[in-house]
């Protein structure tokens, strides 16, 4: 098999699982949060009701691919595709096996977050291509929730680059071959999961969104296959997220050797995903002005602390 | 903090909770005597209609679904000419049970009632007509009225005295 082969065949099935993992996923969440609810969830389309997307994005693709005649329409249609593009392109650094990886970036950690960064862009060109208040209101509080989250999120990766003494994530995978950096970075691994939940701006940190308050939000005045691209994006986030904390925190593919290093890196990847679906089913939304709190005055600080004793540590 | 990983556990253990769904169309479930569903017409305990077209649940029906038309037939005993409900307006409040002196209107627990055409929501006298007497058995409004009909004259009701003759001074 020739090397250019290879590559195609890796690129094409990390598209092909991604794809499969959103609508998946929007199944696996709506069963288990109607679990976590008393309730059964969705179970009537097929066997456990597992085919509940596909009839979704039919319907998406039914509706009515409608602009509003106040939006900018250029840039409304742009919006969504960024969305989907960061979180495909933030997956090509993600090693899922040694020597199964899109782009073995040497730069791995800061492709990543510039990755997750450009998502913004979506928010805020969505919100406010879209003229409407509400949505301007999501497009400003997600920039806002970003430029924070951002900060820190970056902060609390060093501990781990420093460890590895590398940012490229086949090295860091390796790195933690003695113990998981989820022990020795354990503050570190709190403060990059809440950052990531709410750069992801999923559940309880959707304060973009917010139904409850900004009826959905930056994107309120989409629908069709252009709200589904939103959502599709947001469920590839997720995963990506999961699959990115596996590999910095969790040993990646390292695992017993009984299973082979792909199926460890799914199972923990899928059990990551698991705990975020269950954030978003067991804790509230917190105000704006208290994410903001949390973000400058506790993690913040935290994530500096941490960078600080790893430092020491790592130079006594 | 901890209160916080306190009720991520305490969501993530109603996984295995039972769950109270009740899967309807394969699962049905008992709905309470008193459910206010589908309206009828009952009859009384001798097969008669218990209506006497006074027009109180046409009255009393907030909405205006009701319509009927009252006639006597040949003993002098009123009867809905014909008797009609437009369940596609009907909200189901019961005002007009409530309103029914002699029990004839009732709702009983029965809400499946979906229809494909509109028209098809409006019930005659013949759907709505049953050949029991549904909630409130044994009562027949013209055994205990005061009202004299064929084959039976004032006086005659059950628990009635006969009338006194107001022309009479002997007691």
């Amino acid at each position: 098999m020739s090397e250019t082969l290879r590559l195609w065949l890796i690129v094409v099935g990390v598209i092909a699982l991604l794809l499969t993992i959103a609508p998946g996923l929007i199944w696996l969440e709506r069963r288990l949060l109607g679990w976590w609810q008393d309730r059964k969830g969705p179970n009537r389309v097929g066997p456990f009701g597992i085919f509940q997307p596909l009839a979704d994005a039919i319907k998406l693709i039914f509706k009515e691919d409608w602009i509003p005649p106040f939006a900018d329409k250029p840039v409304f249609i742009l919006a969504p595709a960024v969305v989907v593009f960061t979180a495909f392109m933030s997956y090509a650094i993600i090693p899922l096996a040694p020597g199964i990886v899109v782009a073995d970036l040497n730069i791995g950690v800061l492709f990543f977050l510039a990755m997750s960064s450009l998502g913004v862009y979506a928010i805020v060109l969505g919100g406010w291509s879209s003229n409407n208040k509400y949505s301007l209101l999501g497009a400003m509080r997600g920039a806002a929730q970003m430029i924070t989250y951002e900060v820190f999120m970056g902060i609390s990766l060093l501990g781990v680059v420093m460890m590895a003494g590398s940012f490229n994530l086949s090295e860091i995978v390796l790195a933690q071959q003695g113990m998981w950096n989820v022990v020795p970075q354990f503050v570190g691994f709190v403060v990059f999961f809440i950052a990531g939940v709410a750069e992801l701006h999923r559940l309880p940190f959707d304060i973009p969104e917010a139904e409850s308050e900004l009826i959905a939000g930056y994107h309120s005045e989409y629908s069709g296959m252009k709200f589904g691209m939103f959502f599709v994006g947001e469920y590839i986030g997720v995963t990506m997220l999961a699959g990115f904390t596996t590999t910095m925190f969790f040993g990646g593919w390292l695992g017993p050797s009984f299973l082979p290093g792909i199926a460890w890196f799914l199972l923990k990847t899928f059990a990551i995903i698991v705990f975020i679906i269950l954030l978003r089913g067991s804790l509230p939304r917190p105000r704006y002005d208290q994410l903001m709190g949390y973000g400058w005055k506790i993690l913040l600080p935290l994530s500096l602390i941490n960078l600080m004793v790893t430092g020491y540590f790592l130079l006594r | 903090m901890l209160s916080i990983l306190e009720s991520i556990w305490i969501v993530f253990i109603r996984l295995f909770s039972k769950k109270i769904t009740v899967e309807y169309p394969d699962e049905q479930f008992r709905l309470p005597p008193r459910y206010r569903g589908r309206i009828v017409l009952t009859r009384d305990p001798d097969g008669g209609e218990r209506c006497v077209g006074c027009y109180l649940c046409a009255v009393a029906c907030p909405v205006d679904c009701i319509a009927l038309q009252a006639t006597e037939d040949e003993n002098g005993r009123r009867y809905p000419e014909f008797f009609r409900i437009n369940f596609s307006r009907c909200i189901y409040c019961g005002f007009c049970e409530e309103a029914c002196p002699t029990y004839a209107i009732q709702l009983i627990p029965d809400f499946e009632m979906s229809e494909y055409l509109r028209s098809n929501m409006v019930y005659e006298k013949e759907d709505l007509l049953i050949d029991g007497e549904g909630k409130y058995h044994g009562y027949n409004y013209w055994r205990v009225s005061g009202m004299a009909i064929g084959g039976k004259d004032k006086g005659e009701s059950e628990r009635e005295d006969p009338p006194i003759d107001i022309k009479s001074l002997l007691p």
